[in-house]
């Protein structure tokens, strides 16, 4: 009896957890944009011992200031402690660097919302009869550091009154 | 054998004249031919010889348009007393004030035709041959209208001057009709001309409905002073009887138009200013200037000063009959309605443009020039118009088995 | 003798005369056939399949003349059940006007003498929405956005209810059956009533004839949308007509670096632009003139 019921109890385990795992969409997103030789992290933290202490990084990574709920957090609350190849979600589930979004929308539930049905951020290609692209929340937005800087803009058109006359 | 005496006849008339005439012929021909030169420029490079951009996209020469639409519609106004009242010093003119509003219908077309920037694909607009988009389009309409009232003010006046050139009074059963018809179809094509403007929404300045009431009024103001000019003019150079009785009366009406015209602008420029809306811009671009933009102003604040004071002195009967300050206060009214209805209309209909951008359009010299040379065109359609119809008016110039042995000396001036 | 001479002299100057004149006006009638044709082309709507087949190619090797290459026009009619409609997220523009000049680009834009743009980006002060009279259209500061501003790029609305369709004398433009408002250069006549009729600035005039650097000319284009044009004719956005007939998004919503531009077809109960009608709160300009823009202003932010 205690067998049979651990067998099925086995099975059901073993059905729901590819179910509960499928629970998100994929989407047919371009590539993380990484720096050059910079993935994958394991390359070099395989061998690293973790430091788990909030502290700003004196040896490696000094170039990126982080600017990102800086107070409430720091780098391993998003960056697997335990394998720096893959990202953390708030449960502690491990998600690829291809599937960043899904971190990003813990917080942004929102914006998460309106990306997944198209209408936030650059969309480029075909919107039917061909490939749509979405890009990742990290193609625009640098995750440590999201606030779109001010840019140059294109010259105002030329004003009516200076184009009289023969040119 | 009598259409070749005509012909000749004709071309003597034509071709041979005072000094006077050889002076103003060589005038008007003179423009004529500056004006070409810079719309052959216009056609070449495109319209951007002209000042109009995509911001004011009509100028001087749909200005006239309007202009000319007005004073061509108010031919009416002469036909209205003779036949109605019957009053019979005006009976006298009537044919030449028709042919003074088909001068002015053949000006405005041509205006049309200035303003145009494909008039190589001016058949697209012909009826059953183009696509012409009635009744959906004013502008359709406007076709339409202004060509049969052109047909309408050529057809009656060669009508009746033919069947003086054969010494026989003109059929009044088919005159008087086509007369009676040429009232509603006057008041129809500045009607039409009127709610080219009006019905647009995006232009808050047109889109009022006093506009078509105001357009009559002031096309009954400028058209009768544009003739009572006229007719002093050909009383002294081609001995046309016309009494002072006639332009008198005519100058009665124009203080009634008048009255009618600055009422209306008096209740537009209460509702816009008054209410204070957005809308208020345009009127104060044209009154005050906005933001900075005044060029307009001096422009308008001269018409109204014109318009007023003619008001005044045509309402006077003292003043309406001095034949000097009745001249002034034709001339003041030409001018003064020109810049109401020309400059004063079209221009701030534009401004602020439908985003908010004032873009001040003053014509340059290709417009002015392209502009004078239609009015120069006009003017000498309607000379030449008047050299053959007043001989054979006043009786001179008749068929050869009626014409008199001799010519009486005291009308001269033109010599069939 | 003599008679015989000079009849046979006065015949052959005749015959060589006649035979130099025939060649004369042949040899001009060819190459005014084709301007003849251009005179006496009908409006595109009544042209039959052949006909629009024969203006294609008589087009096509005038651009080829004219500019050095090869253009490819398609002539490709509307798709049934398809409404275009465009979304713009006014919390997203920054007013670079990018989405200008790669409009300029993809649809063959006269670049100067006149300078054509179907896009124009006004900068509005916060604090009053769409106030258009402190409408600042030139604006050039070193960076944007500036704060304290926001910015409406504003183009062609291709309205439900057109007002510049109804105002047309020739009937040079109308509403395709997806909801594109669209002129053939080719018929209108250049009276500029329809500029006068919208409410939006959407529509331009080619001033002078176009000047576009061949190097930049885009090849690909649609008879009714950015083919060259010639001087003197009215022109506006088409939402990109040669992109968007094949599923493409226009060319201003993929260079604006933002993201704030969408589109998509309103009939579609699954495109994103009837998501964010469904569910962000849109408004269109100048609703109260009841011209039924298909261009939703919305904020998401």
């Amino acid at each position: 009896m205690k067998i049979i019921l651990l067998f099925i109890s086995l099975i059901t385990i073993g059905f729901s957890l590819p179910a509960s795992a499928a629970q998100h969409d994929d989407y047919p997103v371009s590539p993380p944009p990484f720096s050059e030789g910079i993935f994958p992290c394991s390359n070099c933290h395989a061998g690293l011992e973790v430091n788990a202490k909030k502290r700003e990084l004196k040896d490696e990574h000094t170039a990126i200031k982080l600017r990102h709920a800086e107070q409430e957090r720091w780098c391993l609350d998003c960056h697997s402690a335990r394998n720096r190849d893959k990202l953390k979600l708030a449960d502690g589930e491990a998600v690829n660097f291809t599937e960043s979004y899904r971190l990003c929308g813990q917080c942004h539930g929102n914006i998460y919302r309106d990306w997944k049905a198209g209408i936030h951020g650059k969309r480029i290609g075909f919107f039917k009869g061909g490939k749509r692209t979405y890009f990742l929340c990290v193609n625009c937005h640098n995750p440590h550091d999201p606030k779109f800087k001010p840019i140059k803009p294109e010259p105002p058109p030329i004003r009516p009154e200076a184009t009289h006359g023969r040119q | 054998m009598e259409a070749w005496r005509f012909f000749k006849k004709t071309v003597n008339m034509v071709f041979f004249g005072t000094r006077g005439y050889y002076l103003w012929c060589a005038f008007l021909l003179t423009i004529i031919g500056v004006a070409i030169t810079f719309y052959i420029d216009q056609l070449d490079a495109g319209l951007i010889v002209t000042n109009m951009r995509d911001q004011v996209s009509w100028g001087l020469y749909i200005g006239n348009f309007t202009y000319l639409v007005g004073v061509a519609a108010a031919a009416v106004l002469l036909v209205i007393p003779a036949y109605i009242y019957h009053f019979d010093p005006i009976k006298e003119i009537v044919v030449l004030g028709e042919l003074l509003a088909a001068s002015a219908i053949i000006m405005a077309l041509m205006f049309v035709l200035a303003d145009l920037g494909r008039p190589d694909r001016f058949w697209h607009i012909i009826p059953f041959i183009g696509t012409l988009s009635f009744p959906k389009s004013l502008l359709a309409w406007d076709v339409i209208v202004l060509n049969g009232y052109l047909v309408l003010n050529t057809l009656v006046p060669i009508y009746i001057l033919v069947k003086s050139y054969f010494g026989k009074e003109p059929n009044k059963k088919f005159v008087i009709p086509l007369v009676l018809l040429s009232i509603p179809l006057a008041v129809g094509i500045h009607t039409v001309t009127a709610f080219l403007y009006n019905g647009l929404a995006a232009r808050p300045f047109w889109n009022a409905s006093i506009l078509a009431p105001r357009f009559l009024a002031s096309a009954f103001c400028s058209g009768p002073a544009l003739a009572i000019i006229i007719f002093q003019i050909l009383r002294k150079t081609a001995g046309m009887k016309i009494k002072n009785e006639a332009l008198f009366k005519i100058s009665e009406l124009i203080a009634y138009s008048m009255f009618i015209n600055l009422f209306l602008l008096g209740a537009e420029l209460f509702k816009e200013y008054y209410t204070g809306t957005i809308h208020l811009a345009p009127m104060e671009y044209l009154y005050q200037g906005l933001h900075g933009h005044n060029s307009l102003v001096p422009w308008i604040w001269s018409a109204m000063f014109m318009n007023i004071t003619a008001f005044v002195i045509f309402l006077i009967p003292k003043t309406r009959e001095n034949l000097i300050t009745l001249n002034i206060g034709s001339l003041f009214i030409i001018v003064g309605v020109w810049i109401e209805k020309g400059l004063g209309l079209i221009v701030p209909g534009f401004i602020p443009d439908p985003l908010g951008e004032i873009y001040e359009y003053m014509p340059n010299i290709t417009e002015i020039f392209v502009s004078l040379g239609i009015w120069a065109f006009g003017l000498l359609i309607f000379t030449l118009f008047m050299r053959i119809a007043i001989p054979i008016q006043r009786g001179d110039f008749i068929h050869s088995k009626y014409a008199k042995a001799t010519i009486r000396r005291q009308y001269e001036r033109i010599k069939p | 003798m003599e008679d015989s001479k000079s009849h046979t002299r006065r015949d052959f100057i005749r015959i060589l005369s006649m035979g130099a004149l025939a060649g004369l006006s042949m040899g001009s009638l060819a190459c005014t056939r084709d301007a003849v044709e251009e005179f006496l082309q009908k409006g595109f709507q009544e042209m039959t399949e052949e006909e629009k087949k024969q203006v294609i190619r008589r087009l096509e090797a005038k651009y080829l003349k004219k500019y050095g290459k090869a253009f490819h026009i398609s002539t490709q009619p509307a798709d049934t059940g398809v409404l275009w409609g465009y979304g713009l997220d006014l919390s997203r523009c920054i007013g670079c006007r990018r989405c200008v000049y790669a409009c300029v680009k993809e649809n063959n834009l006269s670049r100067t003498n006149p300078q054509l743009h179907w896009i124009r980006v006004i900068r509005l002060k916060k604090g009053s929405l769409i106030n258009l009279e402190n409408s600042e259209h030139y604006y050039n500061p070193e960076t944007v956005p500036e704060p304290g501003f926001m910015y409406m790029p504003v183009q062609c609305q291709q309205c439900e209810n057109p007002p510049c369709v109804r105002v047309c004398p020739v009937k040079a433009t109308w509403k395709e059956p997806d909801g594109i408002v669209v002129v053939d250069y080719n018929w209108c006549i250049g009276c500029r009533y329809c500029i006068a009729a919208c409410p939006y600035k959407g529509r331009v005039f080619n001033w002078a004839e176009p000047n576009i650097p061949s190097a930049e000319l885009n090849t690909e284009v649609h008879y009714l949308g950015n083919r060259p044009r010639m001087k003197n004719v009215v022109e506006k956005c088409t939402f990109c007509i040669q992109r968007t007939k094949q599923g493409r998004y226009p060319a201003c919503l993929e260079i604006c670096p933002t993201g704030a531009r969408k589109f998509g077809n309103l009939l579609d109960p699954n495109s994103e632009i009837r998501y964010l009608i469904e569910n962000k709160r849109v408004f269109r300009l100048k609703e109260d003139l009841n011209t039924e823009p298909k261009f939703y202003y919305f904020f998401s932010a």
